[in-house]
């Protein structure tokens, strides 16, 4: 695997080890995350993966682009996928109903199937969390059964309930705060996914797998969740 | 002990420090001043380190009562302050008594305004900063990402440094033109020859979509010929391009991760100064080589020391 390294900033360095999204990718991302925060060590200012990449922004003080570049190549040759899995697998409760998960029907209407079987499918796979972002512990999971990717809202809403369970062509995620959003919600999950008093801080770890757990109202209720119903789709 | 309380405020002042650093990879956007340098500027004037916690005042309308004798210092925009109804020189720190009222009015030239004490605000820190981040309900006096309230109560160092201002040379011109040095970078080659023309050779105007976040600039459209791409990190400052070509400038709250095209970014100078421009201002492109730009920043960081 040769990475492409690219220039993004001044300080700011991306390096592109594919340039698609594939499950296989998770161990060479983890692989090049370790070395790359190996080498820079002190130089290294935030190292930020995402699906087929990983944004390396170093200290312009202390590194000319030149040095990052040279370092960043050393890091990253005769790179080996990492070997043992780092990640932790969370069963995460979801009450998948329509007061929650107001898209619920209208996304069961369009892949004609019910929505008991829409539940079914969304809840079956094991995820892969690919990456953090877009808000503080929000976690990009994939890859969604093929057959439940839909484009986003042709209009975000203004307000997504911190704890809705959406779905967006082959991902799917839950809100860790209340935020605006374009995706399509199925459910709630009642559990804090980000505490920015405690490390590690996000619940969910890129390379952490993820099982969604369809539960009942009660469960919800008693684990924390607020029932309170989505404002009308936009 | 309360040395400054809020009497009067827009709700957009915020305190800001340098913002979080280490963490992007949970998602935690960066924060901390938008015009860096003027609040490090400010911080100097008193003898802090560049980072030490500010208060980032947007468009003016807000005031503090001193409850304690002490030295302040104003930089980045010229909100025409005064103390007590008497104007206070700008790009300078100046003492205060018990009980005078300092008031931000309203930008005669630049848009933030940057209030330091001695040793900074005091301010929780999470995630190894204080600095404010509505969206992300993190920072600020409260820790929960409010923006300052009216009666809050701030609390600083004790020290209570001679004053000394800024030489005119160490801060940019608010009422000249702004000239923004950017680097090609990320999808720069996969956008139009015409576009790779346009961007520097064509007047933009500041959009009235521009936050915290990002701000938005209207004049050529800009094509992008590449494929679709895989959403990756955006550092501070990038250049992305939405499909209707109208750039977005990408400043220290956006979010982590994008998926939209880029014809370059910024150099971290060109941000300080872009978050002086008011909306309906026009601004300009020049592209820096890479080094150039580096020794730029770096000359620009030593005068903070």
């Amino acid at each position: 695997m040769t990475p492409r390294i690219e220039r993004v900033a001044v300080d700011a360095l991306c390096v592109h080890l594919s340039d698609a999204i594939d499950p296989d990718l998770l161990p060479w991302l983890q692989a090049a995350d370790q070395a790359l925060r190996q080498r820079f060590a002190g130089c290294l200012i935030d190292l930020v993966p995402a699906y087929t990449s990983l944004l390396l922004h170093y200290d312009l003080v202390q590194l000319s682009e030149q040095q990052a570049r040279a370092w960043a190549a050393e890091a990253l040759q005769d790179l080996q996928p990492a070997a043992t899995r780092s990640g932790q697998l969370h069963q995460l409760p979801v009450w998948y109903a329509p007061g929650v998960g107001p898209d619920l029907r209208a996304v069961a209407t369009r892949l004609g199937c019910s929505q008991r079987e829409l539940i079914r499918r969304h809840s079956q796979p094991v995820y892969q969390v690919y990456a953090l972002g877009f808000a503080p512990g929000f976690a990009y999971l994939g890859l969604l059964d093929p057959a439940l990717a839909l484009p986003r809202l042709a209009t975000p809403r203004q307000q997504v309930p911190a704890g809705s369970v959406a779905i967006a062509e082959r991902q799917t995620a839950i809100y860790p705060l209340p935020s605006p959003g374009g995706w399509h919600l199925l459910g709630r999950m009642p559990l804090p996914l980000f505490d920015p008093h405690t490390p590690p801080y996000s619940l969910l770890q890129p390379g952490d797998q993820v099982q969604l757990v369809a539960i009942e109202r009660y469960e919800f209720i008693r684990l924390g969740g607020d029932p309170t119903p989505c404002e009308a789709p936009a | 002990m309360t040395l400054l309380r809020v009497v009067k405020t827009l709700g957009l002042a915020q305190l800001q420090d340098g913002g979080r650093f280490g963490c992007r990879h949970l998602g935690v956007t960066q924060g901390g001043p938008l015009d860096w340098l003027a609040a490090g500027l400010a911080n100097r004037l008193l003898g802090n380190a560049a980072d030490a916690c500010v208060v980032e005042i947007p468009w003016g309308g807000f005031s503090v009562r001193a409850e304690q004798d002490t030295t302040l210092a104003l930089c980045g925009a010229d909100l025409g302050a005064t103390l007590d109804g008497k104007p206070v020189s700008h790009n300078a720190s100046f003492r205060v008594r018990a009980g005078q009222q300092l008031d931000c009015r309203s930008p005669r030239s630049g848009v933030r305004g940057y209030l330091a004490t001695p040793d900074g605000f005091k301010a929780p820190r999470l995630l190894g900063a204080s600095a404010t981040v509505g969206r992300e309900r993190l920072g600020g006096l409260q820790g929960d990402g409010r923006s300052l309230q009216l009666d809050d109560q701030l609390s600083a160092g004790s020290r209570r440094p001679a004053p000394v201002s800024l030489s005119p040379d160490d801060y940019f011109d608010l009422s000249a033109p702004a000239i923004l040095s950017m680097l090609f970078a990320a999808e720069y080659a996969q956008f139009s020859g015409h576009s790779l023309f346009a961007v520097t050779n064509h007047s933009w105007a500041v959009d009235n979509r521009a936050d915290r976040m990002g701000v938005r600039l209207t004049g050529p459209r800009l094509v992008y010929q590449g494929p679709g791409l895989v959403s990756t990190a955006i550092p501070l400052g990038s250049i992305q391009v939405p499909p209707d070509g109208q750039p977005i400038i990408l400043l220290q709250d956006r979010q982590t991760i994008g998926g939209y095209p880029r014809i370059g970014a910024l150099t971290p100078l060109a941000v300080a100064r872009l978050a002086q421009c008011a909306p309906g201002q026009p601004v300009r492109l020049h592209t820096l080589g890479q080094e150039a730009a580096r020794q730029q920043t770096l000359l620009w960081l030593q005068r903070l020391q």
